[in-house]
């Protein structure tokens, strides 16, 4: 991204059709740390990486309940992020109380694209910075969506977002075909091996990260660090076998991470072949 | 009504014209519904009169209205709010089906709308002057309830408006059962409707059963029920008391 005369203004238009503000925003969304989405026929669960402003700090709430049956998972602008959390608890709350039925999610998500581009469409406003992936239940089973600050909005098996978000993309691309009809566990045990892609050899540590759940029969809630360190153990006792996920850009990787695959840990699938650096 | 000389004081035009903006009393009245749940959804009934006070005046009239895909809605009382409160459902099933997304309002969302549109009317002292009966079915699940116009809503197995309250929910009491079949299930309202019929002064012969199912709505023809006046008690009504009626 370089500067140039028409990206002052959100109304102004390139002279090759682009809206530089808006892609500058959607930019912010990749400064922020990895949040993860996944989702099953009848589960989806949302994770991220707890980065934490310094060591004196705890780290940003980056997962919200919206509603029983719906999360948000953010990356960008925290405060952008929170506004809009505000902002779908409102709707699903309205919605419950007229109609005593829970807000369908694809229809939130409408709701919130639409206010998303009006930020993009008005001088005196700017586009949000966050982007956020929603996870949620309607009467068609589970879904997952990304909505973007240009207001457009994707459903999605499986997807990453924020800072080294390609890392955990890549590990979910191999495996997003087995997602559809993945127990709860195994889905949970997707979301935490993609969160470690991420970390680039950092060990990955329960407190490291923060892991929600939602399904059918099953309210949105976090899952306690106890929870998420025994799925951890259970790959992780396997000391390093294979080099870690690179970024996509083809920087060489000299360490295998401390972080090892130990694949024959990992339910269901043998083959995950190393990542190619 | 109140009505005041307007000299010099804005204020009490204006109090009344917001006075006549208001419900006060219903002009156009249907009678009883009558709706019983069965094997395989809902049953409801009516009769097809308008009351224009004591004088029966619109026999034509169909107080049972299809709804979306998996709703029915039956009103007494005020015929023209009956049609007000048509018409906010069409706008809303209207949207619902714009969205097209394999989501729709069922039995139950429609029934907690419409309660949230009669309380609200009846907070502002201009209520829709209707007792509603909304009935439904929707992944196999069969819904019904009411609401009446000072916003007062509940589920039931049989409900009965009106005149109905005292002299069906009597009879639906003691013979209704889980798992009516059809033919049973319309028998047990005809007997209430007949009784209605004879009691109650609002009432015509001339009914519909509406029936509701996963399927969909079928609204029956209109037809009339037998009815038996040659009761021994009939002949010489004051045979006891002379002079009464």
């Amino acid at each position: 991204m370089f500067r140039n005369q028409y990206d002052t203004d959100v109304t102004t238009w390139s002279p090759t059709g682009r809206l530089f503000q808006v892609e500058y925003a959607m930019e912010a969304v990749k400064q922020g740390s990895a949040a993860i989405g996944l989702r099953s026929r009848s589960h989806v669960v949302l994770a991220c990486v707890n980065k934490a402003q310094s060591e004196l700090s705890s780290h940003q709430r980056k997962i919200f309940k919206v509603d029983d049956h719906i999360g948000v998972a953010i990356a960008g602008l925290t405060a952008d992020g929170r506004v809009l959390s505000r902002y779908m608890r409102s709707e699903s709350i309205n919605h419950s109380f007229t109609y005593e039925s829970p807000l369908p999610v694809g229809r939130l998500v409408v709701h919130l694209a639409d206010k998303a581009q009006v930020c993009t469409q008005r001088s005196w406003k700017r586009p949000y910075g966050v982007g956020l992936l929603v996870g949620g239940l309607d009467e068609s089973g589970a879904h997952l969506y990304y909505n973007c600050p240009s207001g457009n909005y994707f459903e999605y098996q499986a997807f990453a977002i924020g800072s080294r978000s390609q890392a955990a993309k890549t590990y979910l691309e191999r495996r997003f075909e087995s997602f559809q009809e993945s127990s709860r566990e195994d889905l949970i045990k997707d979301a935490i091996l993609a969160i470690r892609e991420t970390l680039q050899g950092e060990t990955l540590k329960s407190s490291l990260c923060t892991v929600s759940v939602l399904g059918v029969d099953e309210a949105f809630h976090f899952l306690d660090q106890e929870s998420i360190q025994k799925v951890i153990d259970t790959f992780e006792k396997v000391p390093e076998e294979e080099e870690d996920a690179g970024e996509g850009e083809a920087e060489p990787e000299a360490a295998t991470g401390a972080a090892g695959t130990g694949e024959q840990g990992c339910s269901g699938d043998q083959d995950v072949a190393p990542m190619e650096i | 009504m109140t009505f005041t000389v307007p000299i010099d004081n804005g204020d009490s035009v204006r109090i009344a014209e917001e006075e006549s903006q208001r419900t006060l009393y219903p002009y156009v009245t249907g009678t009883s519904i009558v709706a019983i749940k069965y094997k395989d959804g809902v049953l409801m009934a009516s009769d097809m009169g308008g009351s224009y006070g004591s004088t029966l005046r619109y026999k034509n009239i169909e107080r049972v209205k299809a709804i979306g895909k998996h709703s029915l809605l039956g009103a007494s009382g005020e015929i023209s709010d009956f049609q007000e409160i048509l018409r906010y459902l069409d706008e809303l099933t209207l949207n619902d089906n714009m969205w097209d997304d394999g989501n729709s309002l069922g039995p139950k969302e429609i029934h907690n709308y419409l309660t949230r549109v009669m309380y609200n009317r009846r907070n502002k002292l201009n209520p829709l002057w209707n007792t509603l009966v909304l009935g439904g079915v929707k992944n196999g699940k069969s819904y019904l309830g009411m609401v009446s116009m000072i916003g007062v809503s509940f589920e039931d197995d049989h409900v009965a408006t009106g005149f109905g309250n005292h002299l069906a929910r009597p009879i639906l009491r003691d013979e209704w059962h889980a798992d009516l079949s059809f033919e049973d299930g319309v028998k047990l309202l005809e007997k209430c409707m007949r009784v209605l019929l004879y009691r109650d002064r609002s009432a015509i012969n001339k009914l519909q059963i509406a029936k509701i199912t996963e399927e969909g709505v079928t609204v029956s023809q209109p037809y009339s029920l037998k009815t038996f006046w040659e009761f021994s008690s009939f002949h010489n009504p004051t045979a006891g008391a002379e002079g009464s009626w």
